[in-house]
């Protein structure tokens, strides 16, 4: 396929740098990417994505609940509409991650969002105001896991609050 | 020169929606600014893993209110790419139609509210004018103003008859001499270019570190657009310029939009002369093969971006949205530093700044009676008093004061 010989081009040699992608990197169509690394090694390749092949563009950053981990997915795009979705995942039991924002810090606010909705704390997020829920928010409530349920109201009905 | 900070917002008379400013002021200068969002988070990512594809296409839809059609778009093309739906051409280019047609709403919008906060009124009333004859062409076609319902998975819900095909096609010479003439305004008077230049200047290099998306970085000559870079729905059929300026300040940014309604009336008219016949909808299944999917969508403030997870039942495992307004929030702030204060409103809505699509995601807290929603007038007035006096604030003895006064005189 000549479609996707851009994007065969790219799995090629992030096969050949880190062998451990062996079956992890998934060519989904024509401009559309996917891979997942193991947390130990997701700076040497999120650095050559970056800035080997040139992924300069973080468009999201999307966290999921997986049950027992969390998982993040860095969308990436190059300027020629190449996308890459940069799979990692981290115990729930220790929902501690990096920040980004050194390299990207228009990513900072997709990192406190995360870390509002699911409770993940990232190291190197610079202090700032929390986003998006609000300052009196109760602590341990992290409405985007899968646990979560919104109350339906009947107490703060009853106080009158 | 004494520092001093000041607030702005989130109940601002310059603002339009709700967001937090914590400014730093030397004399009238900024040289600090720094900001809080989430006034209009509603929970929609978690509300759209409760419920089933098609409500989620309606809920997207209603992330916003001017570009709500970018947003059902980006999702439905995200769930179709998991299902393996190829959408009959018509309904690509249906689809295409109302984008562009609700990109050319916007920037006239925005053109008004930009003419609004530098004291251009004029420029406002024109503009809104112009605006109601695609909100009307909008209209008959999709039924509504805004909020289209036209998209739905596997297709659109609706046909475009020859009939309209010929009111769009009048309807987009009109605008097209208006936009002339505006462009005209910006590029020849006066007060207009003396006031937005040099105005919220975003350098090149700080556009391309901060991420922004859409005309805000188009202005700062970062020439990127999704809808020629990773062309969706019938972009790869039209002949189209990406429009990029480098002023770099807000002028740069009206320069980019009025160009950009120029370009968006030439692709109307190629998608009315080309679109190809036959039916606008296939048949999606109600369960989505597990899968995921990330969609792009060059929206009217740049680029939106929908990521999907599907898990083999009627609903999905997760959505993730990121409106353009996210994205370029955060050069907003660097925007205003060494700006004065009287340019924060029209920096503000250079960026033609959304909040709700932003946030997303609302607490409603019921008050009185068991299973009355509304609160009265008087006890929202009470509540209000409440709140801030259990935070120190309390105004009833300079009340007092002025109910004395009132009764002196």
């Amino acid at each position: 396929m000549t479609e996707t010989k851009k994007e065969e081009t790219i799995s090629a040699e992030l096969l050949a740098q880190f062998p451990f992608l062996d079956g992890q990197v998934k060519i989904q169509r024509a401009r559309r990417l996917w891979l997942e690394t193991p947390a130990d090694q997701f700076d040497a390749v999120f650095e050559r994505l970056v800035d080997g092949f040139g992924f300069r563009i973080l468009c999201a950053i999307t966290g999921l609940d997986e049950g027992e981990n969390f998982a993040f997915i860095y969308h990436l795009a190059k300027e020629d509409g190449t996308v890459a979705g940069l799979k990692v995942k981290i115990l729930k039991t220790n929902s501690k991650w990096k920040s980004v924002g050194a390299k990207f810090p228009g990513g900072i606010i997709y990192e406190r969002e995360i870390a509002d909705l699911l409770g993940v704390q990232f190291e190197g997020l610079p202090p700032g105001p929390r986003y998006p829920l609000p300052d009196g928010w109760p602590e341990g409530q992290y409405p985007l896991r899968k646990d979560w349920q919104p109350a339906d109201g009947t107490e703060e009905r009853k106080s009158g609050q | 020169m004494s520092r001093i900070k000041i607030p702005i917002g989130p109940q601002h008379p310059a603002l339009k929606e709700p967001v937090n400013f914590q400014l730093a002021l030397e004399g009238e200068k900024i040289y600090e600014a720094g900001m809080r969002l989430g006034y209009n988070h509603r929970g929609i990512e978690k509300a759209c893993e409760q419920r089933t594809y098609i409500q989620d296409v309606y809920l997207v839809e209603r992330v916003c209110g001017i570009c709500s059609h970018s947003h059902s778009t980006a999702f439905v093309q995200a769930v179709e790419e998991i299902a393996g739906l190829q959408i009959p051409p018509r309904a690509s280019y249906i689809r295409t139609l109302i984008g562009e047609l609700e990109r050319i709403h916007s920037h006239l919008l925005w053109l008004g509210v930009a003419g609004h906060e530098v004291g251009f009124d004029t420029l406002l009333m024109y503009t809104w004018r112009d605006r109601e004859i695609v909100m009307d062409l909008l209209a008959d076609i999709t039924g509504n103003r805004v909020n289209y319902g036209i998209n739905t998975i596997g297709g659109v819900r609706r046909d475009v008859s020859a009939g309209q095909i010929a009111d769009i096609g009048k309807g987009i010479d009109a605008l097209e001499e208006r936009t002339k003439y505006y462009i005209q305004v910006a590029t020849e008077e006066a007060t207009l270019i003396a006031r937005l230049s040099k105005v919220g200047y975003l350098s090149n290099a700080d556009a391309l570190r901060l991420g922004a998306v859409g005309p805000t970085g188009r202005a700062s000559a970062v020439d990127r657009d999704v809808r020629r870079d990773d062309p969706y729905a019938a972009y790869a059929d039209l002949d189209f310029k990406v429009i990029v300026d480098n002023h770099c300040d807000v002028y740069g940014r009206t320069l980019v939009r009025v160009g950009e309604l120029m370009q968006t009336y030439g692709m109307v008219r190629q998608l009315l002369k080309q679109m190809p016949e036959g039916p606008i909808t296939i048949k999606a299944a109600r369960k989505i093969p597990s899968g995921e999917a990330f969609s792009r969508y060059e929206a009217p403030r740049g680029e939106d971006v929908h990521y999907v997870r599907a898990n083999g039942s009627e609903k999905p495992e997760r959505v993730k949205i990121r409106a353009p307004t996210l994205a370029n929030l955060s050069s907003v702030t660097k925007m205003m530093e060494d700006n004065y204060l009287a340019d924060v409103p029209i920096i503000i809505a250079a960026i033609d700044p959304c909040f709700s699509c932003t946030d997303r995601a609302l607490v409603l807290k019921d008050s009185g009676k068991d299973g009355d929603r509304a609160m009265e007038w008087g006890a929202l007035r009470k509540y209000g008093i409440e709140w801030h006096q259990k935070r120190g604030l309390d105004f009833s003895a300079a009340n007092k004061r002025l109910a004395k006064l009132m009764e002196a005189h």
